[in-house]
């Protein structure tokens, strides 16, 4: 048996043993996703545990280096936990900006004693991340942020205004972009700094979504004091870290064009609505929207395929994450509309348990900022001209 | 298997784009469009001669078995250049269905002719202007000595040069039905066979065939008798696989030549593809065409590899490519603005090629609606 194997075998057993009965059901809601952090409300102890036994092995992270808390698996060795998980159905045990985002850029950029303050707590689901990125003046043109902090000798003193930031009412820490340099050229006097949430002076306060439901903030910063030793990477040079995780979370989000709404196609929610008649939907001009859709996200998960593997084996641009965010989230938005259509007035419900509280409607809103969130369509279609096609 | 061209393909595909720029260009179109011929004379020799003809013939018939993967490469890159050739009358279409539905004999006898280039050949499916493979109407009645076929085919291409007809017909059942769909070779010049040349919008020509009582003997029939759709279905899809290569090679070179025009077209003193209002059609273009590229090469993967879902990556594929080819060419022209309305600008020939390339063996709809069905809507 080759090593992968033993791995494999190992993996599975340990998995069986310690994933708990209830972490191997889809998962419904919003609520039974496990974010973790100091004030983390777990539906269950189970949630807990998985979260808990995962952490203990570093698999929360699996990649990550053990001496940070990380699993230290090879990359094959992580694609084997994740297809065992699949397997198994296991639910992820955590979801966290640290580990999709702060995190990797903490690995690529930060010192060893971010590294080793950070991580840990990430791995173990202790400490929530939030990102500051936009604000009310600088959503697409990024650069362009005001929100400042002054060198003030020993530390920082940051004011300014943060919008979007995704949960900042339930996270702990925030990595956050501040202009450090007010006369330099835009891109070259930004920071990125980290700074606890219960600072004195930070203050989010949620917005309300077209859907109803608050998962943004607005971040107020008045007079905060954050650390020196908090900054990733050099003073002024953020703009470069900040671009590395812009990609990492294009990638991201256009991953969601696959995923969004559970294992079932869209054509099997269609025959599920419409019903069919001799085998074909029976409302013929919806049957014609949904086979395009299927066909254009065929198409688009071949894509994920082939740049995954154009990547592994060293072929390929590179440059390919603009166009699956900017696909993925155009279809994942398409998806959504069609659905609508396909439940017909049943689709309107806002309240009520028929439709679990308008969970339809209400994630057909939230898609709407598929193409917003991230860098817009726009903005994924101008990197394309300029970076890929060279048109300027 | 991972979604990528191995070395060998690379070479494939490096030598075909030399060969196909040099003998199989636009320059030859325009040299034979107006003529009896469709193409030089010297050209299917030499593909021959390059192996070609051999690329999807197993070793024990004279061929080299190299895959779809690699005859792939070589028809995008003859899209691309828009070459035309008995390539898929005869090393796609007749190699894989005389491969596929073939007595030991037949296929001794005609595979390394077919590889030696000694042997060209037609495959005859449609009667109306829609295609409809269940709709096989000829009629191939028994007869003391074999069958009488009796009927009509439409568009069929390279049906007036070609040495060899391949015919669906109908020995029993009606109209619809897959069983009773038998398939038989006919010689060209066999009597009662006339064929008629109809020249086309992309300045080749295909062929409609009417069979007036035409006698073949029983070792004409290609195949079991009666269950001859299933491998008519089967070429079908390899040879649609291929057409959705043409139209991937079509769309990347219409794109590639008008991409090179947006940064060379000065208008108000720039360049025009420094407008956004083109920049986003441009990155939306090239989006399509990459979605494009994945699925011709994950749907030959699948054919090489017998997979069960091949058929219905077939027909996305087909159906996407119509798609991408129905913006491609259409950008194209707008892009180009005056000049692509020109005969004298090559942007023109992309549109005219690509639109008899979807049609052949069912377009967009077609394919949506084949898609569909198999997934059970």
């Amino acid at each position: 048996m080759t090593d992968l194997q033993v791995f494999r075998d190992e993996t599975r057993h340990w998995l069986e043993e310690h994933c708990p009965p209830s972490m191997r059901t889809p998962i419904k809601t919003d609520k039974d996703q496990c974010w973790g952090g100091r004030n983390a409300n777990y539906v269950s102890d189970e949630q807990k545990q998985w979260m808990d036994n995962m952490a203990s092995r570093g698999w929360t992270a699996p990649t990550w280096p053990i001496e940070y808390g990380g699993g230290g698996l090879s990359k094959a060795e992580a694609k084997i936990l994740s297809e065992e998980m699949n397997k198994l159905k296991a639910r992820l045990p955590l979801s966290s900006f640290g580990i999709w985002m702060i995190g990797p850029a903490l690995l690529k950029f930060g010192s060893e004693e971010l590294k080793l303050q950070h991580l840990p707590p990430i791995v173990r689901g202790e400490i929530r991340w939030c990102q500051g990125y936009s604000e009310p003046n600088a959503g697409s043109d990024l650069a362009g942020l005001q929100a400042k902090a002054v060198d003030m000798g020993e530390h920082f003193i940051a004011n300014g205004q943060k919008v979007w930031t995704s949960y900042g009412d339930k996270a702990d820490w925030m990595f956050c972009l501040l202009r450090t340099d007010p006369d330099a050229k835009k891109q070259s006097g930004i920071s990125l700094v980290l700074f606890d949430m219960q600072t004195p002076g930070v203050t989010p306060k949620p917005i309300k979504l077209i859907s109803g439901s608050s998962p943004f903030c607005e971040t107020f910063l008045d007079d905060v004091r954050v650390e020196k030793n908090q900054v990733v990477g050099e003073i002024n040079q953020g703009w470069t870290i900040a671009k590395y995780l812009l990609t990492h979370e294009r990638e991201m989000i256009g991953g969601f064009g696959l995923t969004g709404a559970g294992s079932q196609t869209l054509g099997q929610f269609a025959v599920e609505a419409l019903g069919t008649e001799h085998g074909r939907l029976t409302d013929s001009v919806l049957r014609a929207d949904v086979i395009r859709w299927e066909i254009d996200a065929a198409a688009f998960a071949v894509t994920a395929e082939r740049v995954n593997d154009e990547a592994k084996s060293g072929q390929g641009i590179g440059a390919t994450s603009a166009m699956l965010k900017y696909y993925g989230t155009e279809l994942n938005k398409r998806r959504y509309e069609l659905m609508m259509k396909l439940h017909g007035n049943d689709a309107m419900e806002w309240e009520g348990e028929a439709s679990k509280d308008g969970w339809l409607p209400r994630t057909w809103l939230r898609t709407k900022g598929n193409s917003i969130e991230g860098g817009t369509s726009e903005v994924q279609l101008n990197i394309i001209a300029k970076n890929i096609l060279g048109l300027g | 298997m991972a979604l990528v061209h191995n070395q060998e393909h690379q070479m494939l595909k490096e030598s075909a784009q030399g060969f196909l720029r040099e003998f199989g260009s636009i320059t030859e179109l325009r040299k034979y469009r107006d003529s009896e011929e469709d193409f030089s004379p010297l050209l299917w020799p030499q593909m021959v001669e390059m192996g070609w003809a051999a690329i999807l013939i197993p070793e024990s018939h004279g061929g080299l078995g190299f895959g779809q993967v690699g005859m792939g490469q070589i028809v995008e890159q003859s899209g691309r250049m828009l070459t035309a050739s008995p390539l898929l009358s005869t090393a796609i279409l007749g190699a894989s269905i005389i491969n596929l539905a073939g007595s030991e004999e037949q296929k001794a006898q005609l595979l390394p002719a077919v590889a030696s280039g000694q042997l060209t050949t037609a495959l005859a499916v449609d009667e109306s202007a829609h295609h409809a493979p269940n709709n096989i109407g000829l009629a191939a009645e028994k007869t003391a000595v074999g069958f009488r076929l009796t009927g009509s085919k439409r568009s069929v291409v390279d049906g007036h040069r070609a040495d060899l007809l391949i015919v669906a017909a109908r020995s029993s059942g009606s109209l619809g039905d897959s069983k009773g769909v038998s398939l038989f070779l006919v010689e060209s010049k066999a009597a009662g066979v006339s064929i008629e040349k109809m020249s086309t919008v992309d300045g080749r020509s295909v062929a409609n065939i009417s069979f007036d009582g035409v006698e073949v003997a029983t070792e004409a029939l290609l195949g079991d008798e009666e269950l001859g759709f299933r491998v008519l279905s089967k070429t079908l899809d390899i040879g649609n696989a291929h057409l959705a290569a043409e139209l991937l090679g079509i769309c990347s070179e219409a794109f590639e030549r008008t991409l090179q025009y947006l940064k060379e077209r000065q208008q108000f003193g720039v360049s025009i593809g420094s407008f956004q209002a083109l920049q986003h059609r441009a990155a939306h273009w090239w989006s399509e065409i990459e979605l494009a590229k994945s699925l011709v090469l994950k749907c030959f993967q699948a054919l090489d590899a017998d997979d069960i879902k091949a058929p219905i990556l077939v027909s996305i594929s087909k159906a996407k490519l119509c798609e991408v080819a129905d913006l491609s060419t259409n950008e194209a022209i707008q892009m180009h603005g005056g000049v692509g309305m020109t005969d004298e600008y090559d942007i023109g020939f992309f549109i005219k090629r690509a639109r008899p390339v979807q049609a052949l063996f069912g377009g967009y709809s077609y394919h949506s609606d084949r898609f569909a069905s198999m997934t059970g809507y």
